[in-house]
């Protein structure tokens, strides 16, 4: 029987097997034991060939219905160039390993060095690492590094601005630990910074703030670096990168800590993943900011080479005194982030955003003109905004309409969060990719329902 | 074999500690040091603060290893060396001229519990 | 040939990239109000101004400084690095799915929804588990996950005095880590002569105190450990629960299963077992797989078939809660459904069956030359001691790895387990002909002969590369992170 991917042939087998003085290949796992060897086997389907693979495949891929999106909350569809997809399916770069051997991997280690670059860049920060999983994973790993830079401290104040999904981790973060998150309360849809002194304690490690915050609001952080430093504790902003093209980077705002997800810049839905968080700290925080870093160096004939660096931090060397157990990063959608920015320079990145902040402007601006919605709190944001619905059923029907044009009309907030009093929040996301027509073609649809 | 000084006293850690008056200095010994293989970076503590006996107070770090260094003898951090930012590799050179931090308010009888030069060479030889 | 930073090929001006221009009506620009700002960007960022095909050529040339399975052998040990389909990348680029936004509603999203669910059941069948998730992002992020899960069922029990996690010295370096991050304290557990866990010494260590024990079966020398059923009992009896860290299951798909071993739970790594492509680091995936004791602790949401389609379940009072984003790295998920489409139930089971006899083969023509401390045979690895070659001519495992790039291939894993002196631990994975393989054992072999004749050449290896051995020391001394 040959199998895909597996290039033996019989002839191969036997005489393998007789070079290591076997008969046949039951006898290599004898050493399982009758008991737990299986008998038949595992109850999946048989294999099937490439063409019937694909068609079963297309006929899953039809249950999946595509509209236009005007969805966020996290994930964001914006114009990606071509040469993303192109540069960074190039064989080596998909197949390869982390980077241990840097002789035999200077390319990626390079491209990682870029990318920690442009995340230094547009944070303004001093040291960004090779990335992490997703915004939500470098948001527990701001809180552990947090915990880890003050003694005896167990809590992190966390807005209850941030996202919902990201509440979510950072609350099994603390789970079952004697770590704890404690929440800094919101007031007109951003955060409300008048308590911020008080909750600053002994057992207080830092505070996580977002912006553009979970209603797509832009947040005020004026004297907030100062308030926590005097108490000696840190600061972290979570941002999607783009929008620092134009809002006030984390450095600006005095952050101890920059984190965030890089899926706006470059990186397709995708249903969600894979995505690539990245954090950037301060100098002074370099030593403890957690994942691979990467390094230039020279070699013996002083060549400038790339190299994984600053390694006694991590879980390899110190085990169970590691402060993170990250072991690997998000290497491949880091390398697209970097391609994506390199295409697009800092230029075309403001441009991205800009129009993003007009047309998003746009749709806000008329749909608050109809009866029925509200754009609630009137603060700045870029390119997500809620709307609040009078009543359940009218919210339904404008989705349900909506989605009969194709258009894909917003996230109801309640989704995220489960909870009764964001029924009638509906979040909607306008990036630089909605045409006009897509614009005119909501507020049409939009003007039929809400008469 | 590991240089021991006469008139230190030595933690199981490897840590050692001597006593100038009203300050304790705190190092790394031969045998550390030696374990470690190049050294580059030491975290120092920070000033003003009080450490338990055995608390991790520093680290000291080699490209592949990184050592926990954990505080020998209660006390408060009154001054970290901060020659070692720049120049970690000092500890190679000399490990017991170079400590890492001062105590001071230190607990007496914490120095008192740890192994003398003899102690320290007897613990060594059973490892 | 090195390649610059594309920022320094940088030129004011230039564009690999231009964006429609922005066609709101004519006067809504003008009444649009702008930032306050308090609020805006004081400072540009430095990004490459650059044309497209500079951004082409510089990414090209990076990736001809990589190497990766497509370019040769990678007999990484414990990190599986077998043969990534092409099917399945031209799946994962279908735009049915990059093109599908995770909150979109339920009825739009059933096909991906399908896939999870039905690679759920497959992962369950293979391991011999319950159910699981799939939203960790890597296999550190299951254990993450799985030990969570473990403390939450103790603290359910009302049980907050088990604080300890038993794991072998020979354990990867997250599994403590992993342990450490959720409030545990790791208790090492020796290995015996055999390189198998000591049973003497699991026995003394364990009682009340203790939550689990996590292993890796066969664990990182390539060995089964042949008593996991004494194991799983007397972890079991003493109250603790069993975590089987999934790094090696490559080794025994379809032949055996951590659930009849008496695992409580695992994670998997579907990047290594499941032959989706390893990205240079990530991303990767790494379901966590539970029997029925700790199915009600897995992560939110679920998802349930019901007779309306699949749904996301919230309702899960036990729950841990989220541990990522959304629902998981997908499109990886993607990648591993297709190779278990593709291979199905005979063909995982031939590909642990070539895995082991390829480790074995590789392993015979080895052992006559070179040092392989630990067990006559083994399973879809084994670990090579150096200690001989340091001792008698200087050269060092590291030396012979570096020495084996500049024979095209990508070096085993080094100096881990720390069990074995000056190791190379060696998987050359199913995907491997015979004739790699020869190929492969014939250069290993006259390396060990150069290290005899002419060991200052080891030494000086990679010589073929764009840079030679790095300066590591500088690098951490004089940290240079970015442009």
């Amino acid at each position: 029987m040959v199998y895909p991917y597996i290039p033996h042939t019989d002839e191969d087998r036997s005489m393998m097997l007789s070079a290591i003085g076997l008969q046949s290949l039951d006898q290599l796992f004898e050493v399982l034991g009758e008991e737990l060897q299986l008998s038949d086997s595992v109850p999946i389907s048989h294999g099937r060939t490439e063409d019937e693979v694909q068609r079963m495949i297309d006929s899953i891929a039809s249950r999946n219905v595509r509209g236009i999106p005007f969805l966020g909350c996290g994930c964001y569809d914006h114009i990606i160039p071509s040469t993303v997809k192109a540069l960074s399916s190039l064989p080596s770069f998909v197949t390869a390993y982390t980077p241990y051997q840097a002789e035999m991997s200077q390319g990626l280690l390079q491209a990682i060095y870029e990318f920690q670059s442009m995340i230094c860049e547009i944070t303004g920060m001093d040291v960004a690492n090779a990335s992490l999983y997703d915004g939500s994973h470098a948001a527990s790993e701001a809180a552990s590094l947090m915990v880890a830079s003050k003694r005896k401290s167990s809590t992190v104040l966390v807005s209850s601005t941030i996202h919902p999904f990201i509440l979510a981790v950072l609350t099994t973060w603390a789970k079952g630990t004697d770590r704890a998150i404690r929440i800094l309360q919101e007031k007109e849809g951003v955060v409300d910074l008048s308590s911020l002194e008080a909750e600053l304690d002994e057992t207080c490690a830092g505070l996580i703030v977002q912006s553009p915050n979970r209603y797509g609001l832009l947040e005020d952080y004026n004297t907030v670096a100062d308030t926590l430093h005097t108490h000696a504790c840190l600061f972290a902003i979570l941002s999607d990168p783009l929008s620092l093209a134009i809002q006030k980077s984390p450095a600006e705002w005095g952050a101890d800590i920059a984190i965030g997800d890089t899926q706006s810049l470059g990186l397709p839905l995708a249903f969600g993943g894979p995505s690539c968080g990245y954090m950037a700290v301060t100098e002074s925080l370099m030593r403890r900011i957690p994942g691979r870093i990467v390094g230039a160096t020279t070699d013996a004939k002083g060549r400038r080479g790339f190299t994984l660096t600053l390694q006694a931090r991590e879980q390899h060397i110190k085990r169970e005194r590691a402060t993170s157990n990250v072991c690997s990063n998000q290497a491949l959608a880091a390398l697209m982030t970097t391609i994506h920015l390199s295409s697009l320079g800092w230029g075309g990145m403001v441009e991205a955003a800009n129009q993003s902040y007009a047309k998003a402007h746009y749709l806000a601006y008329h749909l608050a003109q109809l009866p029925g919605v509200t754009l609630i709190w009137d603060k700045p944001f870029w390119c997500e905004f809620p709307l609040v619905f009078s009543d359940a059923k009218r919210m339904r029907k404008f989705l349900q309409e909506l989605r009969n044009e194709g258009i894909f009309a917003g996230v109801r907030l309640a989704a995220l969060t489960r909870q009764a009093k964001d029924e009638l929040v509906l979040l909607v996301a306008v990036t630089e990719k909605r045409s006009r027509e897509e614009l005119e073609l909501y507020l049409a649809a939009a003007r039929r329902v809400m008469k | 074999m590991s240089k021991i000084m006469q008139d230190l006293r030595y933690s199981k850690d490897h840590e050692w500690v001597r006593i100038e008056g009203e300050k304790a200095y705190v190092g790394i010994t031969d045998h550390a040091q030696h374990e470690l293989g190049e050294i580059v970076f030491v975290e120092l503590p920070p000033l003003g603060e009080r450490y338990s006996k055995g608390e991790e107070i520093s680290t000291v770090e080699s490209v592949k290893a990184a050592s926990a260094i954990l505080n020998p003898v209660e006390g408060k951090v009154l001054e970290a060396n901060e020659e070692l930012d720049g120049s970690p590799e000092l500890i190679n050179e000399d490990c017991y001229a170079h400590h890492l931090y001062v105590l001071t308010d230190y607990k007496l009888d914490d120095y008192h519990a740890l192994l003398d030069a003899k102690g320290y060479e007897a613990f060594l030889n059973s490892l | 040939m090195s390649e610059p930073l594309l920022i320094d090929m940088s030129k004011q001006g230039r564009k690999a990239y231009c964006f429609p221009p922005l066609d709101l009506p004519r006067g809504f620009d003008q009444a649009l109000p702008s930032l306050p700002a308090s609020l805006s960007r004081q400072t540009a960022a430095r990004l490459p101004e650059v044309a497209e095909l500079d951004v082409v050529r510089h990414f090209t040339r990076l990736s001809n400084l990589v190497h990766g399975v497509d370019n040769g052998m990678y007999p990484l040990g414990s990190c599986t690095m077998k043969y990534n389909p092409k099917l399945a990348e031209h799946i994962a680029g279908m735009s049915e799915f990059t093109q599908i936004h995770p909150l979109q509603d339920i009825s739009t999203v059933q096909g991906s929804l399908s896939v999870m669910y039905n690679l759920l059941e497959d992962l369950s069948s293979i391991t011999g588990m319950s159910w699981g998730t799939l939203q960790p992002c890597a296999g550190a992020h299951g254990e993450y996950t799985g030990l969570k899960m473990i403390r939450s069922y103790f603290l359910k029990q009302g049980d907050d005095a088990r604080k300890k996690v038993l794991i072998p010295v020979s354990a990867h370096g997250t599994n403590p880590a992993s342990a450490a991050v959720n409030g545990f304290d790791v208790v090492p557990i020796a290995s015996d002569e055999r390189g198998l866990v000591d049973l003497e010494d699991l026995a003394s260590k364990l009682d009340d105190t203790v939550a689990a024990l996590m292993l890796t079966n066969p664990n990182t020398l390539g060995l089964f450990e042949q008593d996991i059923l004494v194991i799983s009992r007397m972890v079991h009896d003493a109250g603790a629960l069993l975590y089987y860290d999934g790094a090696n299951l490559n080794a025994i798909l379809g032949m055996a299963t951590p659930g009849d071993m008496g695992f409580d739970v695992l994670h998997l790594n579907l990047h290594k077992t499941f032959s989706t492509p390893h990205g240079g680091g990530g991303p990767g995936s790494g379901p966590v797989m539970v029997n029925s004791t700790l199915r009600p602790f897995l992560p939110k949401p679920d998802i349930e078939l019901t007779d309306s389609g699949y749904v996301y379940q919230w309702e899960n009072e036990e729950s841990i809660g989220k541990v990522s984003m959304f629902w998981g790295n997908f499109l990886v998920l993607l990648r591993a459904y297709v190779y278990i489409l593709r291979m199905g139930s005979e063909g995982l089971r031939a590909a642990s069956r070539h895995a082991v006899l390829n480790a074995n083969y590789l392993a015979a023509k080895l052992a006559p030359v070179l040092r392989i401390p630990y067990g006559k045979r083994c399973m879809h690895e084994f670990v090579i001691s150096c200690s001989d070659l340091l001792e008698k001519y200087g050269v060092s495992a590291q030396d012979i790895a570096k020495a084996l790039i500049d024979e095209g291939y990508h070096p085993p894993t080094m100096y881990f387990p720390s069990l074995v002196s000056e190791a190379l631990m060696i998987e050359p994975t199913e995907s491997e002909s015979v004739e790699s393989l020869d190929a492969f054992a014939e250069t290993l072999l006259k390396l060990v002969k150069r290290a005899q004749e002419d060991p200052a050449s080891l030494k000086a290896a990679p010589i073929t590369t764009v840079v030679g051995r790095l300066d590591e020391v500088k690098a951490v001394k004089e940290p240079n992170l970015r442009y």
